[in-house]
């Protein structure tokens, strides 16, 4: 490996989240993306192909050095690792409609699901998974919500656009897809899918 | 299907968890079957997530298309299975029963013979039906991205503490002094509350009322009191007539609501 990935695989030993390739490059005044990228690349084909206990995954927006998963049941067994409590039915359905929709109001999560949303809302909130992001110009202006990088983290996507495309389901949700206009042309990141 | 034969029985089908359509339904002992079975209908609450869950599971148990759902019997079934929820999820679900009632109703209206004109009434719910489902393919693919991603440990897990007893308190009477001493040193401008003792004169008081009472049959408890009474000296009264009425040197009377007690030398009854 060449001493900048050396650098890097350092780097995310060190750190206890993942960490963004535009952070990486501050580890090194000369380094720029492109070869920030080409050292990921390096260490990742190392520890996949030198026979390594753990991998270079992407997740929640940057990177992180994770065990591989053949290894869970044995540290689980030691207690040397654990896992978060489970999410549950609602939440999941509520986290569904928030990471398709969003910015999205209490409201339409209700609407979609049928029962009320305010308290497994709260508990999201409290995990961190989902975030306020504005305001509704609607009437009573309520409150818009949206996923976290740390939404991104737990299920273990890189970004948004991995979450599964549903164009070729029936019913017109607005699935995320990667922005092909311009910056300044929100609504084009959320097209409706109504086939 | 065997569900629609016993659904023109009298005995109502049983309503079970949705992703177990069959073995993981039954119950687990004959006892409880029969127990079950005197029930008549039984849903276990905590297996849906809201009405919808409910009814796409009944459109599911009749192997029921969504787009072309016979309301009248699906709405009755429906009614059937939240009557026997708990009232504090019951609201959700009489929402949608209210709209399922709504709709049967509106399916039985004569449509225009030209059939034109005829809006589905049931587009809105097949609708958010599918959204649903939708949603719920979604949430199951995410819940399995979060099991696949639990498989993968980052650095920085700690282990939760385990729970220890707090130590038994060992300290003599010199360490709490010394403790109090460390604390007391340690605020700049120490208040010291001095205490004094309460210059209430109970026993003047009782010899004021023994002596008034010597003299007259009753009188008003104020006449005890001297010209400018202090709240101890009013206290020192109240608690002196106390004792003496506790001790039957004296009754006390009170003539009507809020007013002033009567003090009397013998009770009420007694000088009537």
């Amino acid at each position: 490996m060449n001493p900048l990935a050396q650098l890097i695989e350092a780097a995310l030993f060190a750190a206890a989240r993942p960490v963004t390739a535009e952070e990486l490059v501050t580890l090194d005044p000369d380094a720029s993306l492109d070869e920030v990228r080409a050292a990921l690349e390096q260490l990742r084909e190392h520890y996949d192909f030198d026979g390594h206990g753990v991998e270079v995954a992407e997740l929640g927006g940057g990177y992180q050095i994770l065990s591989r998963p053949a290894f869970a049941a044995a540290i689980e067994r030691a207690q040397l690792g654990g896992r978060q409590p489970r999410l549950t039915a609602a939440m999941l359905e509520t986290l569904a409609v928030i990471a398709y929709r969003q910015p999205v109001g209490r409201a339409e999560i209700e609407e979609i699901r049928g029962v009320s949303a305010s308290g497994v809302l709260r508990s999201l909130q409290e995990r961190g998974l989902i975030e306020v992001t504005g305001r509704s110009e609607g009437l009573g202006r309520p409150l818009l919500y949206g996923t976290t990088p740390l939404f991104l983290e737990l299920l273990g996507l890189p970004d948004l656009s991995n979450l599964p495309r549903t164009e070729e389901l029936t019913i017109a949700l607005q699935p995320y897809k990667v922005e092909t206009a311009g910056p300044d042309d929100e609504s084009a990141a959320y097209v409706a899918a109504d086939a | 299907m065997e569900h629609l034969s016993e659904m023109t029985a009298s005995a109502p089908p049983t309503i079970t968890h949705p992703d177990s359509p069959d073995a993981g339904a039954a119950p687990a002992s004959p006892e409880a079957a029969a127990i079950l079975g005197s029930l008549g209908f039984v849903v276990r609450l905590e297996a849906f997530s809201g009405p919808l869950d409910l009814l796409l599971h009944l459109l599911r148990e009749e192997q029921i298309d969504i787009a072309d759902i016979p309301i009248a019997r699906i709405a009755d079934q429906f009614l059937l299975a939240i009557k026997h929820l708990g009232l504090n999820q019951a609201a959700d679900y009489l929402e949608m029963a209210s709209r399922l009632v709504r709709l049967k109703v509106q399916m039985l209206l004569p449509r225009n013979q030209d059939g034109e004109e005829w809006e589905d009434p049931r587009a809105e719910l097949v609708r958010r039906l599918l959204e649903y489902q939708q949603i719920r393919e979604i949430a199951h693919w995410m819940a399995g991205a979060a099991e696949r991603r639990a498989l993968r440990f980052g650095r920085g897990y700690l282990p939760p503490p385990p729970e220890l007893p707090p130590p038994p308190l060992t300290l003599d009477l010199l360490d709490l002094l010394t403790a109090v001493e460390r604390v007391v040193s340690s605020i700049l401008h120490p208040v010291f509350h001095s205490v004094v003792a309460r210059p209430l004169n109970v026993e003047g008081a009782s010899l004021r009322v023994l002596s008034l009472l010597a003299d007259r049959e009753e009188f008003v408890w104020t006449e005890a009191l001297g010209p400018r009474p202090s709240i101890t000296d009013v206290l020192s009264l109240l608690l002196a007539l106390l004792e003496l009425a506790k001790r039957g040197q004296c009754f006390m009377t009170q003539p009507a609501v809020f007013a002033p007690l009567v003090i009397r030398r013998e009770s009420s009854r007694s000088a009537d």
